[in-house]
């Protein structure tokens, strides 16, 4: 009986922190979608959550396109069809690699950095002096996030991809021999629009998903040092697991 | 005019507030005093609908502020000033910006306009020449100072100080409450201020409330507060350790 009741208990819990996060999300996109737009915030976010990835997902997408090359050379050489590393190289890259890794990368550069700096304003009280200054701290610290994260992701999600093709390139087809044009040339035959644009829709969802979690978080953290640094951990964990999680349900849905 | 009835608040089944009522005539300072951890700040940020209460009611020139919502509530708050604990100032903006915030937010004053009415400020507040260093570069009087500069530039009809010189040595303590006399004299804002300056406050308030064990003990005004019999007041005040108070 007492076992029952904790479950209950645990289950009622669960089941409110599921709601909460969802009427965080709700509220979010409300403000989102009607002015006044905080331009100056949105731009700022833009540059921190997309341009100062840059370095990390052009390191990521090479290597990631690098053993893809190296890995896809060796067993397609088995069946005798290495002209088809380039089609393999891509379409694992845009469908899959690319949406995933780039988000995984923002998650851990940018996500884990927005949850400490809305908790610390959170502790410090400085989410309550914007409240009491009668302005909405949604407009300020998390539509700015959630669109930055809508606009920058697929973007970072392209370079991404581009690098990491080049990255197959350079392995498949300098070190290895698959020539230039059968290379990039079967990429055409068969690569669809339906799939890139099956990726780019996938790390549009993925932006919100990062964004989303990693501010609420923040929003609701704890109290003292501990109470953030906790939010930041469960911030990068949960984004992760759900973006793999949600990357499956798309793929089951797109693709 | 801010009113409160009958308020309660408990955090995890502990019993923080437990049927608070008072209330503060338009333009007086009431000096909210009581010991640690028994629930002003939290009564505080009642006053200032950051939160809602389990019963009763705060009126804020009538409104009651546990049913307003949205715009509306936005709009009661803007009448607001609330000076932190902490100061609560945005670490990443200068001195500077954390007065010019509000101004650049909530008004239509070109740029000249906001610098010439934070630099007014800063100066009153004798911050001249901190304006551009970040609040982790400056000492904590100076935080209070710059916090209490911000919560007064949009001439806040009321202002909420929730300790205001904890901390501070007795020096800055007592000019940071001489400033709040001196800006209530020129503003003539409404005001609550939670101290444990006692007795220095007295002599800058209105009224004084005793907060004990999540009620209003008494609510006099100063003098007559300084002479009362009840225990526990006069215990509180004189600072004795023999008397119903114990330590803890």
């Amino acid at each position: 009986m007492r076992f029952v009741r904790k479950l209950g208990a645990a289950s009622l819990l669960g089941l409110k922190r599921v709601g909460r996060m969802g009427l965080f999300l709700a509220e979010a996109l409300f403000y989102a979608s009607t002015p006044p737009l905080k331009s100056s915030y949105l731009l700022k976010q833009i540059q921190f959550i997309g341009f100062q990835s840059m370095l990390v997902i052009f390191l990521t997408g090479a290597f990631a396109g690098m053993v893809l090359g190296l890995q896809g050379f060796y067993t397609l050489n088995r069946f005798g069809s290495t002209a088809l590393l380039g089609p393999m190289v891509a379409l694992t890259l845009i469908k899959e690699i690319g949406p995933v890794f780039s988000a995984l990368m923002v998650t851990g550069r940018a996500g884990s950095a927005m949850t400490a700096e809305i908790g610390i304003m959170r502790i410090s009280e400085q989410i309550d002096a914007l409240e009491l200054m009668g302005l909405n701290p949604f407009r300020y610290l998390v539509v700015p996030k959630l669109l930055a994260g809508i606009i920058v992701l697929p973007l970072l999600t392209a370079i991404f991809n581009v690098v990491g093709i080049f990255g197959g390139y350079l392995i498949g087809g300098r070190l290895l021999g698959v020539g230039e044009g059968t290379y990039f040339g079967e990429m055409t035959n068969y690569v669809d629009m339906k799939d890139i644009l099956g990726g780019i829709y996938k790390s549009l969802t993925f932006g919100v998903l990062i964004t989303w979690v990693c501010c609420y978080k923040g929003y609701y953290s704890g109290f003292g040092a501990e109470g953030v640094s906790k939010a930041t951990t469960q911030a990068v964990v949960l984004s992760s697991v759900l973006i793999l999680v949600w990357d499956y349900f798309m793929t089951s849905v797109l693709f | 005019m801010i009113k409160i009835e009958d308020l309660y608040k408990s955090f995890d089944g502990l019993e923080v507030l437990r049927g608070v009522s008072f209330q503060v005539e338009k333009g007086e300072i009431l000096a909210l005093i009581g010991r640690s951890g028994d629930g002003k700040s939290v009564l505080l940020k009642h006053v200032a609908g950051l939160i809602r209460p389990d019963r009763g009611r705060v009126f804020i020139e009538g409104n009651d502020m546990c049913c307003l919502r949205g715009k509306k509530l936005e709009e009661i708050r803007s009448r607001f000033g609330f000076l932190f604990q902490s100061g609560a100032l945005f670490d990443s903006l200068t001195v500077y910006e954390n007065v010019a915030f509000p101004l650049r937010e909530k008004t239509r004053l070109s740029e000249e306009g906001i610098r010439k009415k934070v630099l007014e400020m800063l100066d009153q507040m004798d911050l001249i020449g901190a304006e551009n260093k970040y609040p982790a570069q400056i000492s904590g009087g100076m935080i209070r100072r710059a916090a209490l500069a911000r919560s007064l530039v949009m001439n806040p009809e009321i202002m909420l100080f929730d300790e205001p010189t904890t901390g501070l040595d007795p020096i800055i303590a007592c000019a940071i409450l001489n400033l709040i006399d001196s800006l209530h004299q020129r503003f003539g804002f409404t005001g609550i201020l939670v101290t444990h300056e006692i007795p220095t406050v007295f002599k800058f308030v209105q009224k004084v409330a005793m907060l004990h064990e999540g009620k209003i003990l008494t609510v006099e005004r100063p003098e007559k507060i300084q002479s009362s019999s009840h225990p526990i007041v006069q215990q509180f005040i004189t600072g004795c350790l023999e008397g119903p108070l114990r330590y803890r």
